[in-house]
C-alpha cells in the first residue's frame, strides 16, 4: 500500500480584513508580494523544495482567484499522480454541512482526505507569511525528538514578544506553556503558525475537540492547550531566517521594501531555493532613455519612461514620462500616466492613474496609502501558462 | 473550421551565427532578452489555432529540445496533437530520399495523421507576428494550390541577399521565385498548402529523386500549379548572420518595432524560468535597454539587451551590447558593441569594445 510520510495542510481560507480593499475580492493568501508572487507561493514553494509533494489547500473566503491560481499545481511542480495539490473547500455531507468553523475544524473535516495517504505526520501551514523554510529539517527534528507535536518558533526581540503567541520551553526545548500575546512575556520564542503533528495523535484530538460544545475549534486556542493539558510531548523548533507576517497594509508594504536592500535577508535570486509562481510570460521590461531607475524590483512586461525610486513594480505596469514612483508597491497591469506622483503607496492591480495625479504622502514615516479602484482587484490578466 | 497543422522545417537552415551557433542550431539562438528564435514560429502557430506542430531538426538540436520540452509553454502538451520534435531517422532502410525530403518522407505519418486539412510550413529565421488563419482565408479566396508568404521590405540589407524573392503579378500570383538582388519582396520561408496536395507532391518529389521539397517540388514546378503570394505587413526581421542578429535585436529598443512584435492578443511565449523580478541597486543607471527577470544591475547600461539572470557589477559600463542568460559582468568592466553568449564571466576592470557594425562575439561559458 502506497503512503506518504508527511502531508501538508495549508490553511488558506482567511479573509485578512486588515488588508482592507486588497482582500475585498480575494483571499489573503492570494495577495500579491515581491513584484511577481502571491503570498501562497512561499509555503507552496517551501513544500516542493522540502520534498513534500502532497498538499491540501483549505479554502473558504473568496476562493475564485485562489482556485484559478493553484490549478493543478504545475507552477510548483505539485501536479503529481499520487498526491500533489488538492484544493479543499467546505462541502455538504449526508447529515448536512457547514462552513469551516475554525482552523482545527477545517482539518477535522478533511480527515478522509488525509486518511487516503496514511501519513505518519501532518504539517500545518498558514498562507499569511513570507519566509523560506526547509520543512524537512523540522520534520527530522520532530522525528528525532519523538514529539507528538513540533511547533516552529522564531526568536523575536523581547520588546515585540507581547505581540505574538509565545512558547515557554524547558532546557531541552520541550514546550511547557503557551501564552497568547502575553503582557509580561517569559520567553521570546514566537510561534510561526507552522506545526507538525503525529497524525494518529492529532486525529484523536481533532475528534475529541469536535465533541466539545464550547470549543472554538482552533489550533492555538483549543488543540495546543489540550496537548499541554495532557502532558503530550511538544517540542519547539527554532527557525532562523527571514519571516514576516504580512497581515496589514503597513507590514505588506514593509516586507516589499525589505527586498530592496543590497543583500536582503529574503534572497529571491537563490537558485537553490527558488520561489515558484504562475508566470505571466510577458516580454522583457523596457527602460526608456528618459527613465531613472534605482533601488527597485521590476518585473517583465513593464515599460518605464519615468522615475522609479525605492519601489517594487509587478508585471505589465506602464510608467509614462515625468511620472515619479517613490517608496511604493505597484501591483500588476497598473497604468501610470504622465507627470503622476506616487509616494508611500500600494497601488492595487489594474488601476489606471490619470495624468498629473498625486497619490500618497511624501513625508517620511507618514501613513501608507492604499489605492484600489472598484473592481480593479478582480482584473486577473496573467495571460497564459504557468 | 478548417484545421491547419504546422511544420517547422529547420533542415536546410544554415547555422551562420558564428560563435552563437557553435553549439546550437539557429532556431535555438536566444533573442529579445528572453526568447529563442523558434519561439516566434511556434507562438504564431499556437496563436493561429494550430494545435499539431512538428519540428524537423537535423543538427545541434540538444538545446532546442531542452528549450521546447513537451511544448508546455505554448499549451502544446496535448493528448492528441501537440508538439513533435523529429530529428532525422538515420536507420530507415527503405529511405532513399535526400535533403529535407528525407524528413518529409520519414514523417509522412505526421502529415497524414494530423487532424488538419492544411499544412503550414515555416522556418525559424523570419521573426514576425503573423496570423496564419488570415493566410488561409486569402489562400481559399485565391483558390490557390500553395500560398507563399512574403514581406515587402523598405530597405535591402545584407541578410536579404540569402533570401528568395518573389516575382508576382497584379493578382498576387507568383510568376517566379528567384534570387533577384534588387527585389524587395522577401520570401519569408513560410507557405501554406492543402494536405492531400502536399502528400502528392512529396511522393512525386521522392520519385524524381529530389532533395529539397520546396525548391524542387514547388519552386521548380511553379508552372504546374497556382501559387499565391500573401503579403505580411507587420514587424519583420530576417536573422541569418551575426550582423543581422545584432541590428535586428537592437531595433527592438524602438517602441513601434517592439510593440509590432509583442502584442497582448497574440503573445510570443517562451519556456518559463521562474526568475525573480529584475533588481536595480542604488547606484544603477539604465537607459534605453531591455531587461529580463533575474537580472541584478549595479552599473551603467545603455542601448543594450540583458537576458535573464545577468549580473552587472558596480561601476561596470555596458553600451550597445547584448548580454545573454546568467552572464556575470564584474565591477568596473567596460563592454561596448559586444554579444556575450550564456554563462560567460567578464572579470573586473576588463574592457572589450567591438565595432558598431561588427560586434565582438564571445562564445558560451567563456571567462575573460
Amino acid at each position: 500500500m502506497k503512503q506518504k510520510e508527511c502531508v501538508a495542510m495549508l490553511l488558506a481560507g482567511g479573509q485578512g480584513t486588515r488588508l482592507k480593499s486588497l482582500t475585498k475580492q480575494i483571499a489573503k493568501p492570494a495577495v500579491y508580494f515581491g513584484g511577481k508572487y502571491r503570498i501562497i507561493d512561499f509555503p507552496l514553494s517551501n513544500c516542493t523544495n522540502s520534498g513534500i509533494d502532497t498538499v491540501g489547500v483549505l479554502t473558504q473566503y473568496e476562493p475564485l482567484i485562489l482556485n484559478d491560481y493553484i490549478g493543478i499545481g504545475s507552477s510548483w511542480d505539485l501536479d503529481r499522480k499520487f498526491g500533489g495539490v488538492s484544493v479543499l473547500p467546505p462541502y455538504m455531507q449526508a447529515d448536512g454541512g457547514d462552513w469551516y468553523t475554525g482552523t482545527a475544524n477545517a482539518i477535522y473535516r478533511n480527515i478522509k482526505f488525509l486518511n487516503q495517504y496514511e501519513p505518519e505526520h501532518v504539517l500545518i501551514l498558514s498562507g499569511d507569511h513570507i519566509y523560506k523554510m526547509d520543512y524537512e529539517e523540522m520534520l527530522d527534528y520532530h522525528k528525532a525528538t519523538e514529539a507528538d507535536a513540533t511547533i516552529s518558533v522564531l526568536e523575536v526581540p523581547w520588546e515585540d514578544a507581547s505581540r505574538f503567541g509565545i512558547m515557554n520551553t524547558n532546557e531541552s526545548g520541550r514546550i511547557v506553556d503557551f501564552d497568547e500575546k502575553p503582557a509580561y512575556p517569559l520567553n521570546n520564542l514566537a510561534s510561526m503558525g507552522v506545526y507538525i503533528f503525529k497524525w494518529d495523535v492529532l486525529k484523536q484530538y481533532l475528534i475529541e475537540d469536535e465533541q466539545k460544545p464550547n470549543s472554538s475549534h482552533d489550533f492555538g486556542k483549543d488543540i495546543i492547550p489540550a496537548f499541554l493539558n495532557d502532558d503530550r510531548r511538544m517540542m519547539a523548533y527554532t527557525f532562523k531566517g527571514y519571516w514576516k507576517d504580512v497581515g496589514t497594509v503597513d507590514s505588506l508594504w514593509e516586507a516589499n521594501m525589505d527586498l530592496l536592500s543590497e543583500n536582503p535577508e529574503l534572497n529571491l535570486n537563490d537558485y537553490s531555493w527558488q520561489i515558484y509562481s504562475k508566470n505571466p510570460n510577458q516580454p522583457a521590461q523596457y527602460i526608456a532613455p528618459t527613465a531613472h531607475v534605482r533601488n527597485a524590483l521590476i518585473n517583465e512586461g513593464c515599460r518605464v519612461h519615468g522615475t522609479v525610486d525605492t519601489s517594487v513594480i509587478f508585471y505589465g505596469v506602464h510608467i509614462e514620462d515625468s511620472a515619479l514612483v517613490k517608496d511604493s508597491v505597484i501591483m500588476p497591469n497598473v497604468k501610470i500616466g504622465k507627470n503622476v506622483k506616487i509616494y508611500r503607496s500600494l497601488i492595487a492591480e489594474g488601476s489606471v492613474i490619470e495624468d498629473n495625479t498625486v497619490i500618497g504622502n511624501p513625508e517620511p514615516d507618514s501613513d501608507i496609502t492604499l489605492h484600489a479602484e472598484e473592481g480593479s482587484v478582480m482584473a486577473t490578466n496573467y495571460a497564459v501558462t504557468n | 473550421m478548417d484545421r491547419i497543422a504546422g511544420i517547422i522545417n529547420l533542415d536546410h537552415e544554415q547555422d551562420l551565427l558564428d560563435e552563437l551557433t557553435y553549439f546550437r542550431c539557429g532556431a535555438a539562438v536566444p533573442f529579445a532578452g528572453r526568447y529563442r528564435m523558434i519561439d516566434f514560429a511556434i507562438s504564431n502557430m499556437a496563436n493561429s489555432r494550430i494545435e499539431s506542430i512538428a519540428v524537423f531538426a537535423r543538427r545541434k538540436y540538444r538545446s532546442l529540445m531542452d528549450h521546447l520540452e513537451q511544448g508546455k509553454a505554448w499549451d502544446l502538451d496535448r493528448r492528441s496533437g501537440g508538439l513533435f520534435i523529429l530529428p532525422p531517422d538515420w536507420n530507415d532502410p527503405t529511405d532513399m530520399s535526400r535533403g529535407d525530403l528525407q524528413h518529409f518522407h520519414n514523417n509522412m505519418d505526421f502529415i497524414q495523421r494530423a487532424r488538419a486539412d492544411y499544412i503550414l510550413v515555416s522556418g525559424s529565421q523570419n521573426i514576425c507576428n503573423i496570423n496564419f488563419q488570415d493566410v488561409l482565408q486569402e489562400h481559399k479566396e485565391a483558390n490557390a494550390d500553395v500560398t507563399v508568404i512574403y514581406k515587402e521590405v523598405d530597405e535591402l540589407y545584407p541578410e536579404h541577399r540569402l533570401a528568395h524573392k518573389l516575382d508576382i503579378d497584379e493578382q498576387n500570383e507568383v510568376l517566379d521565385i528567384n534570387n533577384d538582388q534588387k527585389s524587395t519582396k522577401v520570401y519569408m520561408d513560410m507557405y501554406l498548402i492543402e494536405k492531400n496536395f502536399m502528400n502528392k507532391l512529396i511522393e512525386e518529389s521522392i520519385a524524381h529523386g529530389h532533395s529539397h521539397f520546396f525548391l524542387e517540388g514547388i519552386k521548380g514546378r511553379l508552372q504546374e500549379m497556382r501559387v499565391h503570394a500573401y503579403e505580411y505587413k507587420g514587424t519583420h526581421a530576417l536573422v541569418n548572420s551575426v550582423e543581422s542578429y545584432f541590428r535586428n535585436s537592437r531595433k527592438l529598443l524602438n517602441r513601434e518595432e517592439h510593440d509590432g512584435l509583442f502584442k497582448e492578443d497574440s503573445p510570443i511565449l517562451t519556456k518559463v524560468k521562474n526568475e525573480a523580478p529584475a533588481k536595480y541597486l542604488q547606484d544603477s543607471d539604465v537607459k534605453n535597454t531591455l531587461v529580463a527577470n533575474g537580472c541584478v544591475v549595479h552599473g551603467h547600461v545603455e542601448d543594450s539587451i540583458l537576458f535573464r539572470g545577468v549580473k552587472i557589477g558596480k561601476g561596470a559600463v555596458i553600451k550597445n551590447s547584448i548580454i545573454m542568460q546568467r552572464c556575470e559582468i564584474e565591477d568596473n568592466a567596460v563592454l561596448e558593441n559586444v554579444i556575450i553568449d550564456k554563462d560567460c564571466k567578464i572579470t573586473g576592470g576588463r574592457t572589450f569594445i567591438g565595432a558598431p557594425e561588427k560586434p565582438y562575439v564571445l562564445a558560451k561559458r567563456k571567462s575573460m
